[in-house]
């Protein structure tokens, strides 16, 4: 069953096509990997798919919904969450707050009832504190709730910003190069995370990733992007074999 | 040191985290209460005059430290605030109508500044407000029917319910002293419930605020609307308490001074609206005193060095001249502006938990702990 | 009809006299992303200095003016030094809040030196008026329409076409970017301060027949500054120019054809009308941040 459909999506900035007719679709439970060289229009697509950027043409469907027209602020309630390519973290906040926030699509009371701080707004707190728990407890980040994001490394951080999507309790996650500026050990923890997510939350996981020992590692299905344009869809193998992709990843 | 341990998520929800908060805010509480009946009544005057600033630095606080949108332009809101109550009042409205009138009506002017505050960012929402502030100064001055223009506006004594509540009683320092409080707990309670984190989440990054579900639009016009309600309530009590007020009163000047309360208080926490309030008000009285009493002190010191008599009292006179000319106080303004920004960026309140650090860390703190990594500037246009 | 031409041409004088000072906002805004609300004062101090040259020492005109833009930019420098340095790179709110308490510190202290009279220089402009058919233009306002039009091609030209002004550009960009790349960030700074200061200097002088050297003149005629380099998009030269004229025009139109109190807020008017159709100016461009 398809939960996500990109239906021949195109984004021109000016005379520059950056994605150019891209069709493809996700099923539930699925690892979905996106592909390309740089500037090939990968994060274009997830811009698209959170409503940051419009689309010159074409449709995009959650869960049967055509979402192609849906505020960007609304894309978290479908239950799409994302992270971001250069850590997108609220700097200046603990660790705590940043993962609350992620759960503000679940927020429930009114600012005159926090204003006073009722008691539903007491219980609607906790409950999201006991998610957010959760969450932490999944990918061990009990050391730094108290912490400030601006003096967490960028492992850390890294982490984190899978956190608080995962707060959204989403449907659909979009990690954008989880593994970019990890080590070695960080990027098979987010490998073993990322399997997880799909098993244990038993949430799709659409990604965008460079290094190809991971995506072989986990996703189910790739995609490979070049100028905006699919070359090749299938099995990490697949993909890799195609005469396509070879030529450009190296240049033929 | 003391530790806390946590057992429950509710320790991370209360304002008051455990018995020292409750001991030391009691002994503030008990002060304050007590300081009508013990201070002279300039100083309890000077105290109201805290308070008032307290409450926009409250509501700048919110707007400008939590939701990152900078605003020169709260002596407006304020002048809304302060000319609703002196209209309505003067028109046979009862407090207890026009107070809260006065607050919607400076909310909803604040919402309308807020709309076209979504599309800017920085520099050029802090001129939109300042020329949002001209405005509505140039229609204070004009809109005679209503605000007497440029002659000014009398304000009668308040009444509260039948009761008078004159402008140096012990009364109306309880009623500034009631809001002040009522305003820092609306702020701490929406602080630690969802709004606040969109505010904060807001000014730390737009875009994902976005994705994460916060509707920009809507809280940057609900954090103005806010902050633009409480500096109206500010407005009521600051007309009571002037007696008077004219469009002059509420210039880009005002408005520095209320960004000035943030600044110095630290844009970081409510504490930093409180102390940034007392400073701000209390380096009046203070620089006066020091006028008076710094030439007569010097040449005392200079004589008894044993520098020739008259030589000391010129001394003096050349140091009271200073001190009594003209333009001395915006010079120090200006300085202190400048100094606090170079050399104590977290404000008064920084420097209190800098402070509080030192001792509970003793002997161990370092100087390093708080110093401020370089950073480079980088273009805000793509960002 | 000559009515509004006359009040057309005046407009344009006075448009010139914003757009000199937001020239020098723009510059600075330009190579460092600063805004330096203390321009207006920088002018006011230009006045002051070029009175002590010319007033008080009875030095020639064209002499004191050289000394006046020189002390104007060694003090220009000096501010980059001393207040700006250690802060650039910071929140930006926090700089315009120190150049806020420069401008405060400024004027309270021309005011202790220099007192709070009006002063006057006799310069070759103050009289003679040049004549157009019916239309009649003073000296003194064709100065500053002259000097800002050159001003505006000088540094146009020295932004775009060498290589210092491409060292700024590229500060402005990313300055820790243009360390790497060997440009000399801390000079181009202190430079462009000193331009800055220097265009302030120019501005103060030409103004001084026009509007008297007072210490208020520097934080009223900025304030009218900088809806024009708002309006032409804060970081552009040829916008400081059109956006100052926009103002002028809109200033001096309005005071004569609208009922008073319009003059002095018309052109706040236009300025919130242009942020929210178009936020960054006429010739600013657009700002969308990459995730």
């Amino acid at each position: 069953m398809n939960l996500f459909t990109v239906d021949g999506i195109s984004l021109q900035f000016g005379g520059l096509k950056a994605v150019d007719n891209v069709s493809f679709s996700v099923s539930k439970g699925e690892i979905f990997t996106i592909i390309g060289p740089n500037g090939a229009g990968k994060t274009s697509i997830f811009n698209l798919i959170s409503r940051l950027y419009d689309p010159t043409s074409g449709k995009l469907f959650f869960e049967g919904r055509d979402i192609t027209e849906v505020p960007p602020h609304q894309v978290a309630r479908l239950g799409i969450a994302r992270t971001f390519q250069n850590i997108e973290l609220f700097e200046n906040a603990t660790m705590l707050a940043n993962l609350l926030v992620g759960r503000h699509c679940h927020a429930t009371t009114q600012m005159w009832q926090e204003m006073l701080f009722l008691p539903s707004v007491r219980r609607a707190e906790k409950d999201h504190r006991r998610k957010v728990e959760e969450v932490i407890e999944f990918l061990d980040l009990q050391a730094y709730r108290d912490k400030l994001i601006a003096g967490l490394p960028y492992g850390v951080r890294k982490v984190i910003e899978v956190a608080r999507a995962l707060c959204s309790e989403p449907k659909l996650i979009l990690l954008d190069e989880p593994s970019s500026g990890l080590n070695v050990e960080e990027t098979d923890d987010m490998s073993f995370w990322i399997r997880d997510i799909r098993s244990e939350l038993g949430i799709t996981v659409l990604m965008v990733e460079h290094d190809m020992t991971l995506v072989n590692r986990v996703s189910d299905r790739v995609l490979a992007l070049n100028y905006g344009k699919v070359l090749a869809s299938g099995t990490p193998s697949e993909v890799q074999a195609h005469p396509d992709v070879i030529a450009a990843y190296l240049g033929a | 040191m003391r530790f806390v341990f946590k057992t429950d998520y509710d320790q991370d929800i209360r304002i008051l985290k455990h018995s020292g908060y409750w001991w030391s805010y009691g002994v503030l509480l008990a002060v304050l209460v007590a300081a009508p009946f013990l201070l002279g009544s300039y100083l309890q005057s000077q105290l109201v005059f805290v308070f008032i600033y307290a409450i926009v630095g409250v509501a700048l606080m919110i707007l400008t430290g939590f939701t990152g949108q900078a605003s020169l332009g709260h002596a407006a809101f304020l002048a809304i605030g302060a000319y609703t109550a002196g209209f309505l009042q003067s028109h046979g409205v009862p407090f207890i109508v026009y107070f809260p009138t006065a607050a919607v009506l400076t909310g909803v002017v604040g919402a309308l500044v807020g709309f076209p505050a979504l599309r800017l960012t920085g520099i050029y929402l802090v001129i939109a407000t300042i020329a949002f502030a001209f405005i509505v100064e140039e229609v204070l001055a004009r809109w005679e029917s209503v605000t007497h223009g440029n002659e000014g506006m009398r304000v009668r004594t308040l009444d509260l319910v039948g009761v008078p509540v004159p402008r140096d009683s012990a009364s109306f320092y309880f009623l500034c002293l009631l809001v002040l409080v009522g305003t820092v707990l609306l702020a701490l309670n929406l602080l630690r419930s969802p709004t606040g984190r969109a505010f904060v989440a807001i000014r730390d990054s737009e875009t994902a605020g976005k994705s994460m579900g916060i509707d920009l639009a809507a809280y940057k016009v609900k954090s103005f609307a806010i902050s633009a309600a409480i500096t109206g309530m500010a407005g009521v009590l600051f007309a009571h308490k002037m007696t008077f007020i004219s469009p002059e009163m509420f210039t880009l000047l005002l408005s520095i001074e209320f960004i000035m309360v943030i600044i110095i208080g630290g844009a970081f926490g409510v504490h930093g609206a409180i102390l940034g309030a007392i400073f701000m008000v209390m380096i009046d009285p203070f620089l006066t005193a020091l006028k008076d009493d710094v030439p007569v002190l010097a040449a005392s010191v200079a004589s008894s060095f044993g520098m020739a008599q008259d030589a000391a009292t010129l001394l003096q006179d050349k140091l009271s001249k200073i001190g009594s000319a003209a333009g001395l106080k915006g010079a120090i303004y200006g300085l202190i502006i400048m100094m606090f920004i170079l050399f104590e960026p977290y404000g008064l309140y920084g420097r209190w938990l800098k402070v509080k650090l030192f001792f509970q860390l003793f002997p161990l703190y370092k100087r390093a702990t708080f110093k401020r990594q370089k950073t480079y500037v980088k273009s805000e246009r793509n960002r | 009809m000559l009515d509004f031409i006359q009040q057309l041409v005046s407009g344009i004088a006075l448009g010139c006299v914003y757009g000199l000072i937001a020239l020098g906002f723009v510059l600075i805004y330009k190579a460092t992303e600063v805004v330096n609300f203390a321009q207006g004062d920088l002018m006011m101090l230009g006045g002051f200095f070029v009175f002590t040259f010319i007033g008080l020492m009875g030095l020639d005109y064209w002499l004191g003016f050289l000394f006046a833009v020189c002390g104007m930019a060694v003090f220009g420098m000096a501010t980059e030094r001393i207040l700006v340095r250690p802060i650039l790179g910071y929140p930006q709110f926090s700089i315009v809040m120190a150049t806020i308490g420069l401008g405060y510190f400024l004027r309270s202290i021309a005011g202790m030196i220099w007192g709070t009279d009006d002063l006057r220089i006799e310069t070759p402009f103050s009289a003679g008026v040049l004549k157009v058919g019916d239309l009649v233009l003073a000296h003194d306002k064709l100065s500053v329409i002259v000097a800002t039009v050159i001003l505006c091609v000088v540094l146009y030209a020295f932004f775009n076409y060498t290589r210092m002004g491409t060292a700024m550009r590229a500060t402005s960009e990313n300055m820790l970017a243009a360390y790497y790349m060997g440009i000399p960030v801390k000079r181009v700074v202190s430079l462009i301060w000193a331009i800055s200061a220097a265009v302030a200097a120019c501005a103060g002088v030409l103004l001084a027949p026009i509007t008297f050297i007072h210490s208020n003149v520097g934080l009223v005629l900025g304030l009218k500054a900088f809806p024009a380099a708002v309006l032409g998009g804060f970081g552009s030269i040829p916008g400081a120019l059109v956006g100052g004229l926009i103002i002028g025009v809109i200033e001096s139109l309005a005071g004569f054809y609208l009922p008073q109190g319009w003059k002095d807020i018309a052109p706040y008017i236009v300025l919130l009308v242009m942020l929210v159709v178009r936020p960054h100016g006429l010739f600013g461009p657009s700002m969308r941040k990459k995730v």
